[in-house]
């Protein structure tokens, strides 16, 4: 199968410091990547690159064509004004369909059926019209779910999903993923801090370091250098 | 007594410009709340003071100095806030008191410390002209636009400004277009309302509403419709008690808000 991305000795960076050297890895679809590595090192930034809203300051990132019509659906980290926002359910959702839209002021109906399917694959339509401040932690990233697969059937980029939710609603946010990449065959990328399940949940590991320090299988990784140090210096 | 007032033709330009000013304020106020930019409303109202007190000394036209010169500051606020090396809130509380200061003090060096610079402070209904009054339609027309036809946007841009990136909103412009609306919003209203107050319109009715209701849309419109009842009733008041119109609408705006925040918890 054709690789949905392809990075060949990629830099990314801002203004004269580059915080992503010389990376090269590829993505397919299907794919369950998870990239780890300390505060600093580059995750975010990766992120954006891959989004497309950094170009690479050298070498070479090429996005397949059903990735770049598609999209990607984006699950960014939340921020503290966003736990708060008076929002309805059904309106954060159908905000993931805005890409589809172009500059058409109003969402037709397509779009609110697509909003409503994308409700119930999560089961979160029963929610739809309560307010997204009053929903738990791991309720709204449901929510924030259903609004990234309104955009993109592809690929889901998560960063740091797991941040500030309770240890049960962490399992089953890891089991909501699995099942999309598994069930939907939905290529999966995860920034996360949250080294040991990631380990037992993602099939590829990218540890960064600026550079790659490892990439490859979760198992190789955990029996690779940088891995046993990582897994051991968390426990 | 309503009818009294409209027999005044300065009382009909205030409530019918003040109107228009609080409407637009308050639509763009939900946005720069809710994205946590309330203090720029304030920064910008005392640059706005410092752009006027220096145009009135220069004998300029004092709107043609003060929106371009607030525009700027506006963009400049928003740099700050998106750049986090600086402290942002420091910094604004910095640009603030310096351009109230320089207001001050280019007004006692040339005209002296008149009656003009108090009512720009505190507000006086005087203030409103025809072309005052003119120009707050085309405003009002200009954000009653953005919120109709660009509302999924603003809504995007405002709930989260990385995912709407992400899925190719052109983010930078929305926040551009909010903060020059704002500024020129701030200019207009800030000679009836007062530098001191102006900034309460933005902030009261996105508050008041956010208590009330739970979806964006409600709470947009609900903002609209408080802000311009709040404005009317404190211009009610004013007339009644012989009170400055600026405090009166903001202390009927604080009433409201606290209304409904007891009304919501008994407790």
């Amino acid at each position: 199968m054709k690789p949905f991305i392809v990075c060949e000795h990629v830099d990314f960076g801002y203004e004269n410091q580059d915080a992503v050297m010389d990376l090269s890895l590829e993505i397919k679809p299907g794919d369950y990547l998870c990239i780890v590595g300390a505060n600093g090192s580059g995750k975010s930034t990766l992120i954006k690159g891959l989004l497309g809203l950094l170009t690479p300051t050298a070498g070479r990132l090429t996005v397949a064509e059903e990735l770049q019509r598609g999209g990607i659906g984006y699950l960014p980290q939340q921020t503290a004004a966003q736990r708060d926002f008076p929002a309805a359910v059904s309106e954060v959702v159908l905000s993931g369909t805005l890409s589809r839209r172009g500059n058409r002021p109003f969402y037709s109906r397509a779009e609110k059926e697509l909003a409503q399917r994308s409700m119930e694959r999560l089961g979160i339509l029963d929610l739809k019209k309560r307010c997204y401040r009053e929903l738990s932690g791991g309720q709204q990233q449901r929510v924030l779910i259903a609004r990234a697969l309104c955009a993109t059937e592809q690929m889901l980029i998560l960063d740091e999903p797991v941040t500030g939710l309770d240890p049960s609603s962490i399992q089953e946010f890891y089991g909501l993923i699995r099942e999309l990449n598994q069930r939907d065959h939905i290529t999966i990328i995860m920034v996360s801090h949250d080294i040991r399940n990631v380990v037992s949940e993602a099939g590829k590991i990218l540890h960064m370091q600026q550079r790659a320090l490892f990439f490859g299988t979760a198992e190789d990784y955990a029996e690779s250098g940088a891995g046993r140090e990582f897994l051991g210096g968390k426990t | 007594m309503i009818l009294e007032m409209l027999s005044y033709p300065f009382l009909v330009r205030a409530l019918l410009g003040g109107a228009l000013v609080s409407l637009c304020a308050s639509l763009l106020g939900v946005s720069l709340v809710l994205k946590r930019y309330s203090m720029i409303g304030d920064g910008l109202s005392h640059v706005s003071f410092g752009a006027l007190s220096v145009a009135v000394a220069v004998g300029w036209s004092p709107l043609a100095v003060s929106i371009p010169v607030v525009t700027v500051a506006a963009f400049f606020l928003l740099r700050i806030t998106e750049n986090s090396r600086i402290r942002s809130d420091a910094a604004i509380a910095m640009i603030s008191a310096s351009s109230l200061a320089a207001g001050i003090v280019v007004t006692s060096l040339t005209t002296g410390m008149t009656t003009d610079v108090s009512s720009y402070m505190f507000g006086s209904i005087l203030a409103m002209s025809r072309q005052d009054v003119i120009l707050a339609g085309v405003l009002s027309v200009v954000v009653l636009c953005l919120f109709i036809f660009c509302y999924h946007k603003i809504f995007a841009v405002t709930f989260d400004e990385s995912f709407a990136k992400a899925t190719g909103v052109r983010v930078k412009i929305y926040n551009v277009l909010i903060a020059a609306l704002t500024a020129v919003t701030i200019v207009l209203g800030m000679r009836m309302m007062g530098a001191m107050l102006i900034s309460s319109l933005i902030i009261f009715p996105a508050l008041t509403a956010m208590e009330i209701f739970k979806s964006f849309r409600s709470v947009v419109v609900c903002s609209g419709i408080l802000s311009v009842l709040c404005f009317c009733g404190g211009m009610i008041v004013s007339y009644g008690l012989s009170v400055p119109a600026g405090a009166s609408v903001v202390l009927v705006n604080l009433a409201v808000f606290a209304a409904v925040s007891l009304v919501k918890f008994p407790q």
